[in-house]
């Protein structure tokens, strides 16, 4: 067993900025995390980062313009939160040496993005993400906070209290990926949940393959609720091949759509009269599709991305990279061509509900990246608001759970505010109750003879996971790769940016299936060193769980509104769903509920207008 | 080049002390193995058939230190249907998730920026998403890094690499450190162009793999480690002080002085990064200041 006061799970953005601040508060921390952190999906981030860094801008105006992005659905204490606090933390990085684009006076260079009234997206190139990533690392290897890097977390260590609210996280379950050991990692303080996003749960995603989601999964095995998961944000200009990102940067800098018939159809068909490609991702993923299935498509399949009458001088000065993407992963020259896009899933606004100091309502569980949800970006996140929440976040989960005074957070977490439940009207039985291997199917480890000490339920989930592990290497069964691409294949048809109330329940249908299926699967690597056949097997069962919470959320919410369309209520009905979608893990399946909205800010109260571009 | 099995180690990973496994396991274990290689064999023979259809043909290199069969090194031939702009990553992933789940390998983002996937690819250090399997002659021979000892399959050990990293000082550290609220500070477009190329650097350890002098030297800084100590010394931000002092690591016996000029990093590194280049500046200023400082 391994011992911390604080243990990071995951060491993208928001892990090594979380482990950075809670190593300066004076605690002794340690990462454990699946990829070594230079490999995180971080690094992919292409357009920038958000922050009101000039006089004439002023975060009141990135507040706003965030408030109407999430279609009123953001809580304003998070949004309020990420907003003051992201230039100072901009400035931080450049004094680590974040290498950003300059302009002629010396100055970091930002670029107009979708939905932004002030050109504010900070921006290094077109690899804002890799510098932001690199930058982190080398202050954590200066910080010397022990990494244990390539350690798959399995499970966390949660006592089994009834009530979510009154349970408490003790460390986590992780696997050497390397020699195949099983280890407790006992954190004094609290653990902090910084996994990324589920972006695995589509086929034809911006994430990397190692985006599956866990921990939310884990999380949300624990009796932590699973917020607002049905909004995905699909973003409108992914390669069509292998879903690689081709950044909003594009059009921030003035890049065109076209159709196959060579119409600006953002304008021509009245998408969005004033803002036109800049208008927000959900609109322009939406505006593409219409396209296609109205036949003026490129192959039936996408339409065309224009960048060439910007000139190379501009292109190779601000998206260079654009160029080497679209060169290496789609055969085509940015500079005499137009590229080939089309929506790809990109970004979960839901996940793990935190307030806005990231804490869950299990006491020392914290969470804070794309897996956490606070909620900065409600029903559609902004184009470089997901790198600022990374810092802001991160370091507040950081500071929080080294033992440092935070204000008294404004957002509730858990049943301990105001909620009502609501009934799923799923067309086949949902959830696991009773999963294969599991100490106990609602979360919770019971330690023998009911020990409730953090050291002996530790090592009850460590006994579980073990035996969980030796089961599946043990048994024969099918490969988990023909699960997970059929799960994969079924939520980006019926689940992807156009929803219908038919295909949602043939979705929860396909999920059932994979669900049963997956009762036989094993692992025929039988090797304990570097088993990634072992490991991908747990990520598709992750995958499973969040598929079917993405699902369940979209099936309910019957209103459009951001990222999720429904046919059946093409409208945003506010006198009924101005709230937060709540699922938790209840005896092995999922149990429904609402929280409101909080659009009470500060000063002010921000008033639910007509969202248009 | 040879790749670098290494030598039979002790069986004693502290998993193995823990669960040692029953005779029974063993025995599973090698009846499930008979049972997957009879069903290799049978797809394999499967794919022979089709081999008429448009389908690339790869040899990858197979390593296990705890299987059995796999101790020893071997190849194992597997005939992937070919899809327009497949890479060779594609074409591992393809043999894995149909042929045989435990071939073994580290990949992530599939799009150049995480560096897990850089492999020896028909005798070259390539990345694997960064291929086209189309500019490459059949059969493909997909090896691990040379140079660096094998775990298992195409994965190779990179904690010699991080060291390596680490071993420069690899974190801003500028002279001054202000007080109170930070502000922000200029940086000229010419300096930033400066460093621009040296931080592309995605840590994928192919430039180390194909240098001659860091196989024969193993506590040779390498190219990697060297162009991210260039990063910070030609970075305007970092001050004077700092320089001094970053260019007396790269100085060392181990440093910049054993480079040969050989380009053999520049040609492979996936990013594009003017190693040799950066290298060569870096010995004109420490001669420069050794110089000053006389
Ligand atoms: C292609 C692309 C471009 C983007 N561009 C932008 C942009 O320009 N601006 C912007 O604001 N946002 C952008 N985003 C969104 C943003 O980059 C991501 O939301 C953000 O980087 C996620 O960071 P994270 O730290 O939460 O997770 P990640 O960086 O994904 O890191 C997750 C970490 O968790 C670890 N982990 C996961 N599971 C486990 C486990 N079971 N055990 C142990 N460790 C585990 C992983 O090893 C990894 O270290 C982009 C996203 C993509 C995909
Ligand atoms: S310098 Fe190039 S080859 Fe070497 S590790 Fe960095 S990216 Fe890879
Ligand atoms: S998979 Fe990330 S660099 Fe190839």
């Amino acid at each position: 067993m391994y011992e911390h006061d604080v243990i990071v799970v995951g060491a993208g953005g928001a892990g090594l900025r979380a482990a950075i601040a809670a190593k300066n508060e004076g605690a002794d921390v340690a990462i454990v995390s699946k990829l070594h952190p230079v490999r995180s999906h971080t690094g992919a981030a292409e357009g920038g980062i958000n922050a009101a860094l000039r006089d004439a801008d002023s975060w009141e105006d990135h507040a706003y313009d965030t408030m109407k992005g999430s279609d009123y659905l953001g809580d304003a204490p998070a949004i309020e939160t990420l907003c003051k606090n992201s230039p100072k933390e901009v400035i931080q990085l450049e004094h680590w040496g974040m290498a950003f684009s300059r302009e002629e006076d010396g100055r970091v260079s930002q670029r107009p993005f979708g939905g932004l009234s002030f050109p504010r997206t900070t921006y290094a190139g077109a690899e804002t993400g890799h510098q932001l990533l690199h930058t982190m690392y080398e202050q954590l290897v200066k910080s010397g906070v022990q990494v244990y890097d390539e350690w798959h977390v399995l499970n966390l260590a949660v006592s089994d209290e009834e009530r979510p609210e009154d349970r408490t996280c003790h460390g986590v379950v992780a696997y050497d990926v390397q020699s195949g050991e099983v280890s407790g990692f006992r954190a004094r303080n609290g653990v902090i949940l910084a996994t990324g996003g589920p972006g695995q749960a589509f086929d034809h995603t911006t994430n990397a393959v190692s985006c599956t989601g866990d921990g939310q999964a884990m999380a949300y095995r624990a009796g932590v609720p699973l917020e607002d998961m049905e909004f995905i944000q699909f973003h409108p200009t992914s390669l069509p091949s292998t879903g690689v990102l081709i950044s909003e940067g594009v059009r921030g800098e003035g890049g065109i759509l076209y159709n196959a018939e060579g119409e600006r159809f953002m304008f021509e068909h009245g998408y969005a009269n004033n803002d036109g490609e800049l208008a927000s991702r959900d609109v322009v993923s939406r505006a593409e599709l219409t396209e296609v299935n109205e036949g003026r498509g490129i192959e039936d399949e996408y339409v065309h991305l224009d960048m060439r009458h910007l000139g190379e001088e501009r292109i190779i000065d601000r998206l260079e990279n654009i160029l080497h993407l679209a060169e290496d992963f789609e055969g085509v020259d940015g500079l005499v061509e137009p590229m080939p896009v089309k929506p790809g899933q990109h970004y979960a606004m839901g996940g793990i509900e935190t307030d806005e100091n990231g804490e869950t309502c299990v006491s020392g569980l914290y969470a804070a990246g794309e897996c956490a949800c606070a909620s900065v970006h409600g029903a559609n996140r902004l184009g470089g608001n997901a790198l600022p929440e990374l810092i802001v976040f991160g370091k507040r989960a950081g500071k929080h759970a080294a033992g440092a005074d935070l204000e008294t957070a404004k957002i509730t977490t858990g049943k301990r505010g105001e909620y009502e439940l609501a009934e799923i009207d799923s067309p086949v039985e949902l959830g696991e109750p009773g999963s294969r291997g599991d100490a106990v199917a609602d979360g919770g480890a019971v330690a023998e003879g009911g020990a409730t000490d953090g050291d002996s339920i530790l090592e009850a989930t460590v006994t579980a996971e073990k035996a969980k592990i030796e089961d599946l290497l043990e048994r024969d069964g099918i490969h988990h790769s023909e699960v997970r691409s059929d799960l994969q294949k079924s939520m980006t048809r019926y689940v992807n940016v156009f929803r219908e109330e038919d295909g949602l329940k043939k979705a929860l249908r396909d999920i059932r299936e994979a669900r049963d299926r997956y009762q036989s699967v094993a692992v025929s690597d039988p090797s304990r060193t570097f088993n990634t056949d072992l490991l991908q097997t747990i990520e598709t069962q992750n995958l499973l769980d969040l598929a079917e919470a993405i699902t369940v959320g979209a099936l309910a919410r019957k209103e459009f509104r951001g990222a999720h369309w429904r046919a059946e209520a093409q409208e945003r009905l506010d006198d009924e769903w101005l709230k937060h979608t709540m699922l938790s893990w209840n005896d092995g399946s999922p149990e429904l509920w609402y929280k409101p909205v909080i659009l009470e800010g500060e000063e002010k109260t921000y008033e639910p207008k007509i969202r248009s571009y | 080049m040879s790749t670098q099995v290494p030598k039979q180690k002790e069986a004693e990973s502290p998993a193995e002390e823990e669960s040692a496994p029953s005779v029974g396991k063993q025995r599973r274990d090698q009846a499930k193995a008979e049972r997957r290689t009879a069903a290799e064999k049978q797809k394999e023979a499967a794919e022979k058939a089709k081999e008429a259809e448009d389908t690339y043909h790869i040899k990858v290199f197979r390593y296990d230190p705890e299987v059995e069969g796999k101790q020893e090194p071997r190849f194992d031939e597997f005939h992937v249907p070919f899809t327009k702009g497949m890479t060779v990553l594609d074409a591992l992933m393809y043999a894995r998730d149909h042929y045989d789940p435990s071939l073994t390998f580290r990949h992530s983002c599939r799009q150049a920026i995480c560096g897990s996937d850089a492999f020896f690819v028909n005798g070259s250090q390539k990345l694997g998403c960064k291929t086209q399997l189309s500019e490459l002659s059949e059969p493909v021979r997909i090896e691990p890094l040379p140079h660096q000892d094998v775990v298992k399959d195409l994965v190779v050990d990179m904690d010699h690499f991080y060291e390596q990293m680490h071993a420069i000082e690899p974190y801003f550290d500028p002279d001054e450190l202000p007080d109170g609220e930070l502000e922000e500070q200029r940086q000229t477009r010419e300096n930033r162009e400066k460093v621009k190329m040296s931080t592309r650097c995605i840590w994928c350890g192919a430039c180390m793999s194909s240098c001659n002098i860091a196989a024969g030297d193993n506590q040779y800084l390498g190219p990697a480690a060297i162009n991210k100590a260039y990063r910070f010394a030609m970075d305007e931000r970092e001050g004077e002080a700092r320089k001094q002092e970053r260019l007396k690591i790269i100085e060392q016996e181990h440093g910049v002085w054993r480079c040969q000029t050989q380009f053999s990093c520049t040609e492979v590194c996936p990013k594009d990064i003017p190693l040799t280049e950066h290298i060569q500046e870096l010995k004109r200023e420490a001669v420069k200041s050794n110089l000053k400082f006389w």
